[in-house]
C-alpha cells in the first residue's frame, strides 16, 4: 500500500512538473467564454444563472454580484472547494460579471 | 494500479488551452470570511461565542490559488453565579493550501486542507452558510484538518450527471488535543444530477497506523426546483461512533402574505442521532463526540437582513442517558469580502 502510494505521488509530481514546464502553443482566454452575438450572450447569461442556482444555491443564498476581478477569484475558489465543473465555472462567471 | 491509471488518464486528458486572462478579468487577491456573535444556552448554562474566521484567497497566474482560513473563537461562560464571563480564545488554522488546477478534470492541492469527508465540513461549516449554528453530533468523525496532498475535481459524465471526487493522503493530522498526529488516506466521490438537483456521495478514510481503522460516510442533498427547500443529510460510521443527521431548510418565498419579510425568512428543522463507538466515554468527549447514545431534534429560524448578514435563532431538545437538555441558540452571522488589489475599470 505504502509503495503504491509513493509511486502514485512520485509519478504525479513528475508529470505535473513536466506538464507545467512544456510551453503551450496557443493561448486562449480560459476564464470567460468568447461571445460573438447578442443572442449567444443572452443564452449564456440564462445558462449561467441556471448553473449558478443549481450549483451555488445548493449550499448558500445568492450573494450580490461582486466586481469581475473579485468574481474571478471567488469562482476559482469555489471551483476547488465545491468541485464544480469547468463549464459550470465559466458560465457562472459570465453570469456573475454581466 | 487502477487508481493510478485513472488519475493519469485524467491528468493527460487535458484541455491544455487554459491560459492567460485579460487584465480586466484577472483575479485579484481577496480577504473574505465571516464574523459572528452567538448565545448558546445548553441545559441552563449560558455560553457567549464570538468568532471571526478570515479567509485569504491569493490567485497566482491562471492555474494557481493559495487559500487559507483561520479561526479565532472566544467562548465565554460564568464560572459561578454572579461571576463575570470568562474563557479561552481559541486560534486555529483550518486550512492553508496551494491549489494547482491542472486541467478541467484534475486539481492538485497540497498543504493543510479540510478533510473531504461528507459535505458539512467542506461546504456547510462557515457560520454564514450553515442553516443551524450548533454543529451536527457526528461532525468530529473524520473531519479534522489534514496536512498532505489531495487530488480532486468535478466533471460531467453525461449531459444529466456530474461527478466529483477527492482523494488524499495526509502525512500528519492535528489531533483533537492539538498535538496528536495521525496518518490517513481517504477520499470522497459524489454524483450530482443538475436536473432534479440531487447529489449523492460516499466518503472513506483509513487510519494508516494503530488500529488501521476505517471510517465510512454517505451524503445526500436535494434542492427541489419548484420549492425553495434545501434537504441535506449525512451518515458516518467509524470506530469512534456512528450516526446521522437530516436537515430541511425552507425559504418562505412562496408564502402569499408579508412577502417582503417572508422571502428573507428561512425555517429549519434537523433530526440527528449518535451511537457510541468502541472508545471510552472520556475519549469520545476528547474527540468532541457525545459519550453516550444521543438523539436530538432542532428547529430554527434564519432572517437574512442583508447580503451576507443574517440573524439566527434555534431551539433543540437533546435526549441521552447523560440527561435530557434544552439547547437554545441566538445570534448574528456576517460574511465579508474585500479586494486586496486594484479592481480596475468597472
Amino acid at each position: 500500500m505504502k509503495t503504491r502510494l509513493a509511486i502514485l505521488m512520485t509519478v504525479l509530481a513528475m508529470s505535473s512538473a513536466v506538464y507545467a514546464a512544456v510551453p503551450e502553443a496557443k493561448k486562449e482566454n480560459a476564464s470567460v467564454p468568447v461571445v460573438r452575438t447578442a443572442d449567444e450572450a443572452e443564452t449564456m447569461r440564462v445558462q449561467g444563472e441556471l448553473r449558478f442556482r443549481t450549483n451555488c444555491g445548493r449550499c448558500h443564498a445568492a450573494p450580490h454580484k461582486f466586481p469581475p476581478r473579485m468574481m474571478a477569484t471567488i469562482v476559482r475558489h469555489m471551483r476547488v472547494r465545491a468541485t464544480i465543473t469547468d463549464e459550470d465555472m465559466r458560465l457562472v462567471l459570465f453570469y456573475m460579471t454581466q | 494500479m487502477c487508481v493510478l491509471t485513472v488519475l493519469l488518464l485524467l491528468f493527460f486528458a487535458a484541455n491544455r488551452s487554459m491560459a492567460q486572462t485579460p487584465e480586466a478579468e484577472k483575479p485579484v487577491p481577496i480577504l473574505s470570511g465571516s464574523a459572528g456573535y452567538f448565545n448558546f444556552v445548553t441545559g441552563g448554562q449560558n455560553l457567549i461565542d464570538t468568532q471571526i474566521n478570515p479567509v485569504l484567497l491569493l490567485p497566482l497566474g491562471d492555474r494557481w490559488l493559495v487559500e487559507s482560513r483561520g479561526e479565532f473563537e472566544g467562548k465565554f461562560q460564568r464560572s459561578g453565579p454572579g461571576e463575570p464571563y470568562g474563557g479561552p480564545v481559541n486560534k486555529h488554522l483550518d486550512y492553508l493550501q496551494l491549489d494547482y488546477i491542472v486541467n478541467p478534470y484534475f486539481t492538485i492541492t497540497t498543504g493543510r486542507f479540510l478533510t473531504p469527508f461528507g459535505i458539512f465540513n467542506e461546504r456547510l461549516y462557515p457560520i454564514w452558510i450553515r442553516a443551524l449554528q450548533p454543529d451536527p453530533l457526528i461532525l468530529p468523525i473524520a473531519t479534522a484538518s489534514s496536512d498532505g496532498v489531495m487530488f480532486r475535481g468535478g466533471f460531467p459524465v453525461s449531459p444529466k450527471a456530474n461527478m466529483n471526487y477527492a482523494l488524499y493522503v495526509s502525512a500528519t493530522n492535528i489531533g483533537v488535543s492539538g498535538v496528536e498526529s495521525e496518518r490517513h488516506v481517504g477520499g470522497r466521490m459524489g454524483v450530482f444530477l443538475p436536473g432534479p438537483r440531487i447529489e449523492v456521495g460516499t466518503s472513506w478514510q483509513k487510519l494508516l497506523q494503530d488500529e488501521r481503522a476505517n471510517a465510512f460516510g454517505l451524503h445526500f442533498a436535494w434542492q427541489p426546483v419548484r420549492v425553495p427547500l434545501n434537504l441535506r443529510s449525512e451518515f458516518a460510521r467509524s470506530f469512534q461512533g456512528s450516526g446521522y443527521w437530516i436537515e430541511g431548510a425552507y425559504r418562505l418565498n412562496q408564502v402569499p402574505f408579508w412577502q417582503k419579510a417572508m422571502r428573507r425568512t428561512e425555517v429549519v428543522g434537523r433530526g440527528q442521532q449518535f451511537f457510541v463507538g468502541r472508545i471510552s466515554y472520556n475519549d469520545a468527549q476528547q474527540y468532541g463526540l457525545p459519550g453516550v447514545n444521543t438523539r436530538e431534534g432542532e428547529l430554527g429560524l434564519n432572517y437574512f437582513l442583508h447580503d451576507g448578514l443574517k440573524a439566527v435563532a434555534s431551539y433543540g431538545r437533546q435526549f441521552s442517558s447523560d440527561g435530557n437538555a434544552n439547547i437554545w441558540a441566538a445570534g448574528i452571522a456576517y460574511r465579508f469580502a474585500f479586494p486586496l488589489g486594484r479592481l480596475g475599470a468597472q
